[in-house]
């Protein structure tokens, strides 16, 4: 039997029964929709993840402070609550560190911050000059906090454009104006171009002061809360992050290593185990979707075996008029498996537009990758066949005289 | 040309064995009209499976055309229907969402003849069966039994077979429509030299043959040249 016959064939007897093609059909586009669908879902929340990350800065190791242990105490005061961090350990960083770019150390603690007649609570950070080049942040309107401020305590400030929103009013001009800190005055002096993001550690809700000037005026103490670095490039990242390990457990005389009472942390690890969540998320919606794709297969295997029995004597026939049974297998196979493949394309322009639903009224990022595109159509060709194996074989196998007697 | 030679078919069912054809010989020369009469349980059925290719013998040996086809394998046996066998049932078989054309064509997608082939051979066919031309299109769940006899016979004539196998043809038939498809079969015997064997339990319509098999209890109990040969007037349609 040629091919072109075969696909003759699978198209007339489709055709014959156009309800019961497209119902069947259904299962499959159903199916194969909600994979791509969900799994579009899971992967733009994956890449919205991993950009947000990526955006706090690149190539980046953040020191945060550790648990606090005396020495000779078995009592830990919890994570974070270590004060052993100070500007001089991130000046010595930059010193002797070798592959770091640049360091930014910070203080950073809510406050409630008023301005004219308006008040809200907002993340006030003491930094440096070096900070915008490390985390990613660009300036808007004025200039950032300058070595100069830093050296001078001076009461200067840079806000978020949602901490201007806040105090300010939506976009007003605030470069000039005055805002209260802790009941200190500080000066406006520039603008940070808004990151987008939301929620908890929004980069554009916080104030930006001199570090010096936060340490004096604000927290009355000399530790600082984050160091950042950036390294020169992603391949020196692991090695910074071992000598910064050993810098700080010698400067703050800590033999032992899991008595540091600082933390290195590297933006890769934080990727990956972000990552790790999202891919977890997406598996587990794929899952969902692959049930509902399981439920078509089995749709399928139900109308080919009805065919079948009601098919019988057209089978009774073909074999009289010189079909072997391979040529039965084939034909009852090819059709099962061009429902399915049909459905395959179908349920990727639903899976499609379900994605771009989600987009559009639920805000949500969604991404359709190739290979989950590629993977509908090989398991919606795949089911075709393992479906659709077990009642061609059954069409094949029958017996042309009982065939041809069946009423 | 049909040899049989000590045909016998047992039927077995766990360890009851029932004896179908206890042992037929003949011998049917091309260009015969013959027809195998005999009572429902007289074994013609078996037998003309066993005609068709569509069974084997337990024993002896059926020569079609000088090739022993009784040891055959399944795929063997398709061959030799496809090649040398044409079909007309009782019941017609046909495609019913099928064109007339895609119904006679049918056998010949399994000889892997060309689309175009295909529709020319169709069309010689079903000018030899006599079904008018503007039914040639019409999907043959809209035609009357008759025609679709004729649709049937127009199939088994695509191959271009050594033998044509009818099995009670006019069945499922009235009278007068039957005498139609027997009227056809006559006219591809005698102009067109086709053999022709055919299956059935009334001896008014095995009276259309030249010669007459008697089969009863799987045994021929007579086999004779048919003295009162009916013959239809093909003006009947």
């Amino acid at each position: 039997m040629k091919i072109s016959d075969i696909f003759e064939e699978t198209y007339f007897s489709l055709m014959s029964n156009k309800v019961r093609t497209g119902l069947t059909m259904l299962g499959i586009v159903i199916g194969i929709g909600s994979v791509i669908g969900m799994v579009s879902i899971g992967q733009g929340a994956q890449g919205n993840i991993e950009s947000r990350i990526q955006s706090i800065g690149s190539n980046l190791i953040l020191i945060m402070p550790g648990a606090q242990r005396g020495v000779g105490m078995e009592v830990s005061s919890g994570r974070g609550s270590a004060q052993t961090l100070t500007l001089d350990d991130a000046s010595a960083i930059a010193s002797s560190v070798s592959g770091v770019e640049a360091v930014a150390p910070e203080i950073s603690r809510r406050y409630q911050v008023t301005a004219a007649g308006t008040n809200t609570n907002v993340s006030v950070v003491g930094t440096v000059s070096s900070y915008p080049q490390v985390r990613n942040v660009a300036i808007d309107q004025g200039s950032f906090i300058t070595d100069q401020s830093v050296q001078d305590f001076s009461k200067v400030a840079v806000l978020g454009p949602s901490a201007r929103d806040d105090l300010f009013g939506t976009g007003a001009q605030a470069i000039g104006q005055m805002i209260k800190i802790n009941k200190v005055d500080f000066k406006v002096v520039g603008i940070t171009q808004a990151k987008g993001g939301n929620g908890f550690g929004s980069q554009d809700d916080m104030i930006f002061v001199p570090l010096t000037s936060a340490q004096r005026y604000l927290e009355g103490d000399t530790y600082v809360t984050t160091i950042s670095v950036q390294a020169q490039s992603q391949n020196v990242m692991s090695d910074v992050q071992q000598q910064i390990t050993s810098l700080l457990l010698e400067r703050h005389h800590i033999s032992d290593p899991t008595l540091a009472d600082f933390n290195v942390l590297n933006q890769s690890d934080i990727v990956a185990a972000a990552s790790s969540v999202t891919s977890t998320f997406t598996i587990l919606l794929g899952a969902i979707a692959g049930i509902s794709l399981l439920v078509g297969g089995i749709g399928i295997m139900n109308m080919m075996l009805t065919t079948v029995t009601e098919r019988t004597r057209e089978i009774g026939l073909r074999k009289a008029v010189g079909a072997k049974s391979k040529d039965i297998n084939v034909q009852f196979l090819t059709e099962s498996v061009a429902l399915t493949f049909m459905g395959g394309v179908f349920g990727f322009i639903l899976g499609w537009v379900l994605a771009f639903l989600v987009t559009q009224f639920a805000g949500i990022t969604t991404q359709i990758s190739l290979s989950s595109v590629i993977l509908a159509f090989v398991v919606s060709a795949g089911i075709g066949i393992v479906f659709g194996y077990y009642p061609a074989k059954r069409a094949a196998s029958l017996n042309p005289i009982e065939a041809l007697r069946y009423e | 040309m049909i040899e049989c030679l000590d045909i016998v078919k047992i039927y077995k069912n766990g360890d009851v064995e029932t004896p179908v054809l206890k042992n037929v010989s003949f011998k049917i020369n091309d260009g015969e009209f013959v027809a195998i009469m005999g009572p429902s349980g007289s074994g013609k059925s078996t037998l003309m499976h066993i005609l068709g290719a569509l069974d084997t013998p337990t024993s002896g040996v059926y020569k079609l055309d000088d090739q022993d086809v009784s040891k055959l394998s399944d795929d063997q046996l398709a061959n030799i229907r496809k090649n040398k066998i044409g079909f007309v049932f009782q019941s017609f078989n046909l495609l019913s969402r099928a064109t007339v054309i895609r119904n006679v064509s049918l056998p010949l997608i399994y000889s892997e003849v060309p689309k175009e082939e295909r529709i020319k051979k169709a069309k010689q066919s079903l000018v030899l069966a006599g079904l008018p031309e503007n039914r040639w299109e019409h999907l043959s769940n809209q035609l009357s039994g008759g025609q679709m006899q004729r649709v049937a016979i127009a199939r088994a004539l695509v191959n271009d077979p050594s033998i044509i196998l009818a099995d009670e043809p006019t069945g499922n038939l009235d009278t007068k429509t039957g005498e139609v498809v027997l009227a056809t079969f006559q006219e591809l015997n005698n102009k067109n030299h086709h053999t022709i064997v055919l299956i059935t339990h009334e001896l008014y319509v095995a009276q259309h043959a030249d010669r007459i098999i008697h089969i009863q209890d799987g045994l021929i109990i007579k086999d004779e040249k048919n003295q009162n040969k009916r013959i239809v007037n093909n003006d009947l349609n």
